[in-house]
């Protein structure tokens, strides 16, 4: 349960839960009710976490071409599924949750991610994310049946600031920077990698690709990184799992294993944000150059928006 | 004097690595996802020629679903070597596997004694798409899933007989070189009678698939590699391949692209299958 320092409204720690699960193709319901049972285990652990993780596109499976179209839930529906889910789990208890989801905005298709503040006995939308680079390319096709998110957002929550990723949102290195500028102590990427490279030590050389590309978003500007992967084989293509929680130092503090279903337990201490950042200041270093760097003529940025 | 540190293209020659160990841990749980927990099947069928090919989905199958639930099945032809049965014998006696031999000498000579003209290509394509009818029908029979054997290489030199040797509607070793199989094999423990012979389809008497192809399996699998990734092939040149090697390998790809996809279909309505109505193979 979250600790908290005297005279602040958030937490300085905070328990997580990341939930990799395999969804069974298509069927949303079907997934929210083994959602429910996940809610069930962890509200029968001794301490109930105050944030619940779900992968990127968690309730239908990630590659659904045209079937998109079936299965997007406008935001408020998908916040009503899930607390459901939760109720029914959980029963009236707080906590706050995150999950992947397809978006349907009045037939505007997005792949989204849902934060959601749930009280005893209310529950609101405290934040959507809207994935922002869409992967278009060899196995990918995302930008055929989804629109591109335009913004970047961190929100205020319980637990401090954080922002969402989702999956390649966090390999274009501006935007976890973009998000530490904005105030995030914490990015949580939910995610569906699939897997590839058979060359590597000891795993798939995209699983320690990623590991890089998330440690050192931690690393560089002293966040905590909670990254929650989809894990089983769709059409062929394995999920790679392998959700972990990275401090703000870039240590891997739990991961799970790239095949299986699992819940990923740990902990977000905000204080060691605060130690990182003293000892290694690259984002306080970053703030003070940014206006040079971006007021830059060379830049291709829209005219009138520097 | 400085020392210097040189790179070298050396790497590049050589055909792709693999890490059989990862590799396996991931073919297992592909296999099991797919057969137990997306289609509820828990029995493969396997055609087992007494190659590396089908020797190794054997071992990933016996891995992946236990042994008393694979089904080898062996299919000769009245020409097909005596070697190539021992071969496959042996992978039975390893693995503690069903086998089951069914000789296919009479439904195809059944067909064939009306062609009495026809070649060792249509011959060979003849028995290959046999073998298949008796793979899908002894699936139904034991309420089991074919399991493909084909490997990346030859399906990229159009090497295999269209709608026979890719039909199981699963395989695991599609998108591995023949040399990362014989890697796999290796570290599998699949006998190393099957994994030394020179490959062949064993379609006609003393045929060898290096011979049929014109290059080594190692060859082709170092010059693949590359042109998958898109290099040209003065590039793959500059880097030290054999131009005439670099010509075969390209050529045969670039006429066998029909080979890789489901039969053409004319598009007349904006709602065409696969081009407007999309869904996902799983869905």
């Amino acid at each position: 349960m979250a600790a908290r320092t005297n005279g602040e409204r958030s937490p300085a720690r905070y328990d997580v839960r990341l939930v990799q699960v395999k969804p069974a193709k298509g069927r949303y319901r079907e997934n929210l009710a083994e959602s429910s049972e996940i809610f069930a285990q962890i509200a029968a652990e001794p301490s109930l976490p105050d944030l619940i993780v779900f992968p990127e596109a968690a309730m239908t499976g990630y590659f659904l071409e045209g079937a998109v179209y079936d299965l997007a839930q406008p935001a408020q529906v998908f916040a009503d599924d899930l607390v459901r889910a939760w109720r029914s789990g959980a029963g009236e208890r707080e906590v706050e949750l995150c999950c992947g989801f397809y978006e349907n905005d009045a037939g505007t298709y997005y792949n989204s991610a849902i934060y959601l503040r749930v009280g005893r006995s209310d529950h609101e939308i405290v934040h959507v994310h809207r994935k922002m680079f869409l992967p278009t390319y060899g196995m990918f096709d995302e930008e055929r049946f989804l629109s591109r998110g335009r913004r970047l957002q961190t929100f205020e929550t319980r637990l401090g600031r954080i922002a969402i990723l989702i999956c390649e949102d966090v390999w274009h290195a501006i935007m976890p920077t973009i998000a530490a500028i904005k105030g995030a102590r914490a990015i949580i990427v939910p995610s569906a990698a699939p897997g590839r490279g058979i060359e590597g030590e000891s795993e798939l050389t995209s699983i320690t690709h990623w590991r890089e590309i998330l440690r050192s978003s931690a690393t560089e500007h002293g966040i905590f990184v909670l990254y929650a992967g989809l894990t089983g084989f769709e059409g062929g293509k394995g999920m790679t799992g392998s959700s972990c929680i990275i401090d703000p130092r870039g240590v891997v503090t739990v991961q799970a294993p790239e095949i299986g279903e699992c819940v990923v337990s740990g902990t977000v201490d905000l204080r060691e944000a605060d130690l990182a950042r003293a000892s290694l200041p690259l984002l306080g270093d970053l703030g003070a150059v940014l206006p040079d760097l971006l007021l830059d003529d060379e830049l291709p940025l829209p005219k009138g928006r520097q | 004097m400085l020392a210097v540190v040189c790179a070298t293209n050396d790497a590049l020659l050589q055909p792709p690595r693999i890490n059989p160990e990862v590799a396996t841990r991931w073919l297992e749980a592909f296999l099991r996802d797919e057969l137990i927990d997306r289609r509820g099947i828990h029995r493969a069928v396997i055609g087992l020629s007494g190659g590396v090919d089908s020797a190794v989905t054997a071992y990933l199958c016996a891995r992946a679903l236990g042994a008393e639930n694979v089904h080898a099945i062996r299919m000769p032809y009245k020409s097909s070597s005596a070697a190539s049965l021992a071969d496959a014998q042996l992978v039975i006696d390893a693995l503690g596997i069903h086998a089951r031999t069914i000789e296919i000498t009479g439904a195809v000579d059944g067909y064939l004694q009306f062609e009495p003209d026809a070649d060792a290509r249509r011959r060979g394509n003849v028995m290959a798409r046999t073998r298949m009818v008796v793979l899908f029908d002894q699936s139904a029979k034991l309420d089991a899933l074919p399991i493909g054997t084909g490997n990346k290489t030859e399906r990229l030199l159009g090497y295999f007989t269209w709608h026979a040797d890719d039909t199981p509607p699963v395989n695991p070793l599609g998108d591995l070189f023949k040399s990362q199989v014989w890697a796999l094999a290796r570290y599998l423990g699949v006998p190393s009678e099957l994994i030394d012979k020179a490959p062949s389809a064993d379609l006609e008497a003393d045929q060898t698939d290096e011979g049929d192809l014109g290059i080594t399996y190692a060859r082709a699998d170092a010059i693949l590699a590359q042109l998958l990734l898109g290099y040209a092939d003065e590039q793959l040149v500059e880097r030290g391949f054999d131009e005439d090697d670099v010509k075969l390998v390209r050529g045969r790809v670039d006429s066998t692209h029909w080979k890789r996809h489901l039969p053409t279909t004319a598009m007349l309505t904006n709602t065409a299958i696969n081009e407007f109505y999309l869904r996902p193979v799983d869905y």
